[in-house]
């Protein structure tokens, strides 16, 4: 019953995140819609009932929060491109090593694409980019069954200003660590 | 409520005084060859119809208007104002006083009438060549309700415009699209319904999760459109009468998207990704069968059938950058058509089958744009910060598309060009919109 009762709750904070943060699950209007975004996204393969470390805030190392502001929840890519650079492996070490050391935990993640293509291919390209990411975190030990991927393509930016710096930000693949465990 | 129940009969009028003129006599003067690109509209007068009972006026004026809307909006008629008449017939069944027309150089003259019996609705139409001071074909009649008022109006239009071009209309038909609203970095997207005009604008979807790209079966009663309700992109089957909708079950993968209806609109084509990698697929609609029409390391979709159900085109980036390809519909080696500057996408083929229509981003630019389908005489007709995803009008004539500004507050509209390039417009969608697919004409 508690267990529920914290991955509601867990679920929740990371729901309202997602307002402040539009691009994580999916954006406001979606992730409201779909019933929680998070849980509506994660529901769809893996078991939300248990849930792992309790502890909260971005001054916990092994919380949601400290994976994405201090260890960095995003790479970025050139301009059509999915190869990760060096600065993103970097990053990406990092989550991996986090991602192991909590185990209890999944992560979704998410590939966009800027604006300055077609819609439909900026899906399949974003669908590259997440799996770049995600190949490269199974290559550093992180188990496969605990990472999924999906694209937005280019209808979710996070900067929406219609020039290179604010593409660079929106050409990404981001690492959003829900609550959950392996069945 | 979303069907409009309307029953169109459709019946030569019974000719009282008139004779319905041959028409191979008329085909000199009032003719509009549209290949050749038409620079000076041909003029024409549509006094109000009469109303022939009593309380019918305002519907009478109201269906004139869309009948001379449809027409002066393709940019190929031009209406001469009322106010220029010399005279108005005094009835629907009035000889034509055809010095009055030619005076003012109305070269057609529609003339109509609009009977209401309670919900019941009759208009009657004659056209009239005025310099060889003929009628053009019989007087038609349609019934149907009050409510389908407008699409009398159409449909007047419709036979109007394919007497002096020879080909189909396009003015009884409507589009699905993606409305859109909010910030862009928060935007909520639904989908919505239209006529080709814009006009009974009606959603058929909630905004709870995105949608991409619909596309209109071929006889207009269902759409297919990429949906994330699950969470993830998924194909979704909506009908539109009952707007009750259903996910497809396709091939396995991590998702699944661009879905196009085959010719018989019994089999989806579209997009599945897995492991970063997009290919084409086909699934039976109702045996649940699929079969894999592509098999590359590089991303395949937004596939489009020929008419004739044969070949699809679509886009791929083999070579390095997207571009067209043309493939048997069962799969097999592609053939490149697309070999100009720039990347070329979203592929739609003409229901002519004589062109293909595509988007093109070359030099910071988008342009919408028709070759052969061989990939010949490519000619650009668009270009602005964004424009995407063309659909064809059912008579392959003109084409609707995204145009997106830029910036913060930009967004997206439906804009439509005739394939010569003229006559480029805004369809009013009372907001942001997106990824129009123009249904066919309805029946």
């Amino acid at each position: 019953m508690n267990k529920y009762l914290t991955a509601s709750i867990l679920v929740g904070a990371l729901a309202l995140s997602a307002c402040t943060r539009p691009d994580r699950f999916g954006g406001g209007a979606g992730a409201g819609a779909d019933g929680m975004g998070a849980g509506a996204g994660m529901g769809a393969g893996f078991d939300q009932s248990a849930i792992g470390q309790g502890g909260l805030g971005a001054g916990n190392p092994n919380s949601p929060e400290y994976f994405a502001q201090s260890i960095g929840d995003r790479v970025l890519f050139a301009v059509d491109q999915s190869t990760l650079s060096s600065e993103a492996m970097a990053t990406l070490d990092g989550q991996a090593q986090w991602l192991m050391t909590n185990t209890d935990y999944l992560a979704v993640i998410e590939g966009h694409a800027d604006e300055q293509g077609t819609r439909e291919y900026n899906v399949a390209l974003g669908a590259r980019r997440a799996n770049a990411a995600r190949e490269y975190l199974i290559s550093r030990g992180v188990p496969a069954s605990r990472l999924r991927t999906i694209s937005y393509g280019k209808e979710r930016p996070v900067a929406t200003c219609s020039d290179p710096s604010c593409y660079a930000q929106n050409r990404r693949a981001v690492t959003v660590i829900a609550a959950g465990a392996l069945s | 409520m979303l069907t409009r129940t309307i029953a169109l009969l459709l019946a030569p009028l019974v000719a009282a005084t008139v004779l319905p003129a041959p028409v191979t006599a008329q085909s000199g003067p009032l003719r509009i060859t549209i290949s050749e690109g038409v620079i000076e509209p041909l003029p024409f007068a549509v006094p109000g119809f009469q109303a022939e009972t009593a309380g019918a006026e305002q519907i009478a004026a109201d269906i004139t208007r869309v009948v001379a809307q449809d027409l002066s909006g393709t940019g190929l008629f031009r209406e001469i104002p009322a106010s220029s008449f010399i005279s108005t017939p005094a009835s629907f069944a009035s000889p034509v006083a055809y010095p009055d027309w030619r005076a003012i150089n109305a070269q057609a003259l529609i003339t109509g009438a609009v009977a209401v019996n309670g919900d019941q609705l009759t208009v009657k139409f004659r056209l009239y060549d005025v310099f060889t001071g003929a009628e053009l074909g019989e007087g038609l009649q349609f019934a149907g309700t009050t409510g389908g008022w407008r699409r009398m109006g159409h449909k007047v239009a419709d036979a109007v415009y394919s007497r002096i071009t020879g080909e189909s209309g396009y003015f009884d038909s409507r589009v699905v699209f993606v409305s859109e609203s909010g910030p862009k970095d928060n935007r909520a997207r639904r989908l919505g319904i239209m006529d080709y005009d814009g006009e009974n604008r009606q959603f058929l979807t909630d905004s709870n999760s995105l949608v991409l790209a619909p596309r209109f079966s071929p006889n207009g009663d269902r759409v297919l459109y990429t949906s994330y309700e699950s969470g993830f992109p998924r194909i979704n089957l909506l009908d539109v009468a009952s707007v009750g909708r259903r996910q497809i079950t396709t091939v396995e993968g991590e998702m699944a998207f661009s879905p196009r209806f085959s010719k018989d609109g019994g089999a989806v084509i579209y997009s599945v990704s897995t492991g970063g990698n997009t290919d084409i697929y086909r699934t039976e609609l109702g045996s649940g069968s699929h079969s894999r029409l592509t098999s590359a390391p590089s991303i395949e979709t937004s596939p489009s059938l020929s008419p004739d159900g044969s070949q699809i085109v679509f886009e791929s980036d083999r070579s390095g950058t997207q571009q067209l390809y043309v493939m048997p519909a069962s799969g097999g080696e592609p053939r490149r058509i697309s070999f100009g500057e720039g990347r070329y996408g979203s592929p739609v083929w003409s229901p002519r089958g004589d062109l293909i229509a595509f988007t093109k981003q070359n030099a910071g630019r988008f342009h919408i744009g028709v070759m052969r389908t061989d990939g010949s005489e490519e000619r650009l007709l668009t270009s602005s910060f964004l424009d995407e995803s063309p659909t064809w009008a059912p008579n392959g004539r003109v084409l609707m598309f995204t145009r997106e500004t830029q910036g913060a507050s930009g967004g997206p509209q439906i804009y439509s060009v005739d394939i010569s390039g003229r006559n480029l417009k805004q369809v009013p969608t009372g907001g942001f919109a997106s990824d129009p697919s123009w249904g066919p004409l309805q029946q």
